[in-house]
């Protein structure tokens, strides 16, 4: 078994992924059982403060906070005033203060509610735009996760997100048929698409144990390649344009909106918590997701207990696939439907993996993790636009969080929490 | 080209212990020979020339296309079958056939797609190992890092770091030496990291990697943006190693440029790859190295401190890194562009995968990656009938074939990924 891949993700908790039941380290097997002679009330909040919710928030603050040393070391008011810190530190101090707030103000603003608008309905149209950003990046973070539980590493998102808009698109521009069916249509295609990809994968691994950490990486770039190459060939060409642009998609095949045009949320959102739903059954519920979570947790002892590992993984890489393959599909027919580039995939592939790992590879902990990192985004660039805060920073916030959500005893020692009962510090 | 093996490989199922899979690859290939070279031949003749300044050069070779690819297209399909005909007697094929096969293969190719014009050997040659150069460092820094059991997914961040501080220093010290150390430093930061929370906090090896490689991304992209493009002369403009020619042996044919005409950075890759080599095969550090990423329990046993192991040697994995990262400016363009290793790091994950966890093996893999970009990158310049984009696709093809065809199921180290909790 590959290091890469055959790390169990998730099932364990992030703390502990992928120990035998003796390896746990003290700290986190005294974690388990739960305290019971305290009262409800009094055991909930030693569950909150010994528990996820509380790293949960305090990673987010420690985020927020490396962000905004980042934004004021990089403003220039900060650093002009910073010259004359000792004679007049509190112009330095005010400067971090406006930038710092300014921009927080402005991510909020972008990415959740904007209250500079009198009407409160306009004011959650940031929400819509961050569920739009949201949506592709819960679809591929569910198809990640569910990859992750299986013990396979899928690090394909790219190339499946553009085989899932190739495909989609494709039929979105060619084929002009009748309103639903056409979507329906695009919609199958995308998923087709994104399955063969990540299909090819696992029957690769489960044949020749090809490693899927070489393979899915590898063809990302044959994938780009190749859209790419097919972007300028009339097979997926806009016979009206000389750039590699594809033709704009088809009216009936569009995601059409489910909530007034204004907030930008389309059938796409509803379709990504129904996945949520469908992953959330298949994993907990259904018998091949038994089998996957078995694989996952040790191949060894599937194998010893009857289970088909090689199908299990070919069956996980296929799902994951469809699932990433979605994400592609939502590019194309619900965010930019004027035509795509072999761009498309917006960087989807990989923000994926953060989304499934600050979910812990749980469904509904994908869903809120994707709502998040959505959230980031449209406020994003709304910061950049208007404090001139370069939108990468998000991503390095975003990147803290996962860090430190996967490290509770770090986020306990910063903040100088007690540690759990039993455990000597 | 996948299709076609994975569709034999499926056949290739074991029985007994014998399996036909290289034998099968190989046939494969031998249509695909047949194929290219025969039924869509091309006429001319392509000249393979060895031109080098400074010396005397060796003679051009000339290629009549046709006659080449029928005469290759023969020896494949001959040594296809005797492939078979090894597996059938002796129960495995031989390693040395492969690598015949590949070479008549590739010379077969390049001259076909090389019809009617020159083709710069040398250049070849020389840009394959400059274009290899990062990849063997990140591919050496993760096989130290495996090899002791941490997982090691974040070469990308390492790299990119290593690129971004050593262009920074390099710029505003106009001192190579300094931007090199502070590549090594940046490099063994991000290792730092990762050491501190997959021992320390036990944490899941792959999360950390994966999460350091996006903040690592979003870190220098965030400051080239908002720091670096406004001060782009005294922040990113760093000077770049020249060659250092060694005297006498830089003349040596093909060899000379090759090896001996090349940047201080290309020679410490050279160095770096037969001390890692020969540190972890043959002296007391890479016995302890391995017996803590095999057996931890184990070498703690006989008093081996797994985790101070452990931690030092990634730190020592992300300054090896950190000297490739150095490799995309100051061993090439000098300024720091957004994303400069556009995914190295994870070529080099699948070099260390593919190279089986060994050094020399995974350099190799290296050199492979190395050279196929090369070949799609000369061919792109001299002109070839196959579509540019096609072309950049070769190297992650002959990687995807090469560990579906030839290497299979591989086994890393058996303590990788695995926290060790004494107690």
């Amino acid at each position: 078994m590959s290091p890469a891949g055959g790390v169990p993700v998730g099932e364990t908790g992030m703390a502990g992924a992928g120990l035998d039941p003796e390896s746990i380290p003290p700290e986190e097997r005294a974690r388990l059982p739960k305290p019971p002679e305290r009262g409800p009330i009094g055991s909930t909040l030693i569950a909150i403060r010994d528990g996820n919710a509380l790293t949960t928030i305090l990673a987010v603050v420690i985020a927020l906070v490396v962000g905004a040393i980042l934004i004021a070391a990089t403003n220039p008011t900060v650093q002009s005033t910073a010259g004359y810190f000792f004679a007049r530190p509190t112009d330095m101090l005010s400067a971090i203060w406006a930038c710092v707030s300014g921009s927080y103000l402005a991510l909020f603003q972008g990415g959740v509610y904007d209250f500079s608008q009198a009407n409160p309905l306009v004011a959650l149209q940031s929400l819509g735009h961050s569920i739009g950003f949201a949506t592709p990046l819960i679809a591929a973070g569910l198809g990640i996760a569910v990859a992750f539980r299986s013990g396979v590493f899928n690090i394909g998102g790219q190339g499946q997100v553009l085989m899932g808009a190739a495909f989609a698109g494709y039929v979105g521009f060619t084929w002009d048929g009748p309103p639903i069916i056409t979507l329906i249509v695009a919609v199958l295609f995308g998923l087709l698409g994104g399955g063969l990809l990540a299909g090819l994968v696992g029957v690769l691994k489960a044949r020749t144990g090809a490693n899927e950490v070489i393979v899915t990486i590898m063809l990302n770039y044959v994938v780009y390649y190749l859209l790419d190459f097919a972007l300028q060939t009339p097979l997926l060409q806009d016979p009206k344009s000389v750039n590699p642009i594809s033709p704009p998609e088809n009216a009936n095949a569009i995601f059409f909106n489910v909530l007034p045009a204004e907030y930008h949320v389309n059938i796409g959102f509803v379709l990504a918590i129904a996945a949520t739903f469908a992953c959330s059954w298949l994993l907990s519920r259904s018998s091949i997701g038994f089998k996957m979570r078995a694989v996952g947790e040790n191949a060894r002892a599937a194998r010893v207990a009857g289970i088909e590992v090689d199908r299990v993984f070919t069956a996980a890489m296929v799902i994951s696939g469809v699932l990433v393959g979605f994400a592609g599909v939502y590019q194309v027919l619900g965010t930019t439907t004027t035509g795509f580039t072999s761009g498309v995939d917006a960087g989807i592939g990989f923000n994926a993996i953060t989304v499934a790992l600050l979910g812990r590879s749980r469904p509904w902990g994908v869903f809120w993790a994707g709502i998040l990192f959505g959230v980031f985004q449209a406020g994003g660039y709304t910061m950049q636009a208007a404090q001139n805060v370069d939108i990468n920073a998000v991503q390095v916030v975003q990147s803290v969080i996962v860090l430190f959500i996967a490290a509770p005893p770090l986020v306990r020692w910063i903040f100088r929490l007690p540690q759990p009962k039993g455990v000597v510090a | 080209m996948t299709a076609t093996t994975t569709e034999p490989a499926a056949t290739a199922t074991t029985t007994k212990g014998v399996s036909y899979k290289t034998p099968i690859a190989l046939g494969a290939f031998a249509l695909l020979a047949i194929l290219l070279f025969v039924v869509f031949g091309r006429d001319g003749v392509s000249t393979f020339s060895f031109a080098q300044s400074g010396t005397v050069a060796l003679p051009d070779v000339r290629f009549p296309v046709r006659g080449t690819g029928v005469v290759v297209a023969v020896i494949a399909v001959l040594l296809a079958v005797v492939a078979a005909a090894l597996v059938r007697l002796r129960g495995a094929s031989s390693r040395w056939l492969v690598v015949v096969f590949a070479l008549a293969l590739v010379v077969g190719f390049l001259a076909w797609a090389t019809a009617g014009q020159r083709l710069p050997i040398i250049g070849l040659l020389t840009g394959s190992l400059a274009l290899a150069a990062p990849l063997i460092f990140g591919a050496l820094g993760g096989v130290v890092s495996e090899r002791v059991g941490v997982v090691n997914i974040a070469i990308e961040g390492q790299l990119l770091a290593g690129a971004f501080v050593s262009a920074v220093l390099a710029s505003v010290t106009k001192n190579l030496f300094v931007g090199l150390v502070g590549a090594v430093i940046a490099g063994t930061l991000v290792s730092f990291v990762l050491a501190a929370l997959s021992i320390k906090y036990v944490v899941n090896q792959v999360i950390v990697g994966v999460v350091l490689n996006v903040l690592v991304l979003g870190l220098t992209t965030f400051l080239y943006q908002s720091v670096l493009i406004p001060a782009t002369d005294t922040l990113n403009q760093p000077p770049t190693f020249s060659n250092l020619p060694i005297p006498g042996l830089s003349l040596i044919p093909v060899l000379g440029p090759l090896l001996f005409d090349q940047s201080i950075v290309t020679y410490l890759m050279i160095i770096a790859v037969f001390v890692v080599w020969i540190g972890l095969t043959r002296t007391r550090w890479g016995l302890r190295l391995r017996a803590v990423g095999e057996h931890p329990q184990a070498a703690d046993t006989v008093g081996i401190n797994v985790a101070r192991t452990r931690f030092w040697n990634v730190a020592l994995a992300g300054a090896i890194v950190g000297l490739g990262g150095a490799y995309f400016t100051l061993g090439s363009v000098g300024a720091f562009s957004q994303n400069i290793t556009s995914g190295a790091g994870y070529i080099a994950l699948a070099a260390v995968i593919f190279g089986r966890w060994d050094p020399l093996r995974a350099s190799a893999a290296g050199l492979l990656f190395g050279f196929a970009s090369q070949v799609a990158n000369i061919l792109g310049i001299v002109g070839s009938p196959v579509p540019s984009d096609i072309l950049l696709t070769l190297p992650y093809v002959v990687t995807i074939v090469a560990v579906a065809g030839l290497v299979g199921r591989v086994r890393g180290p058996a303590a990788a990924g695995r926290p060790y909790v004494k107690g």
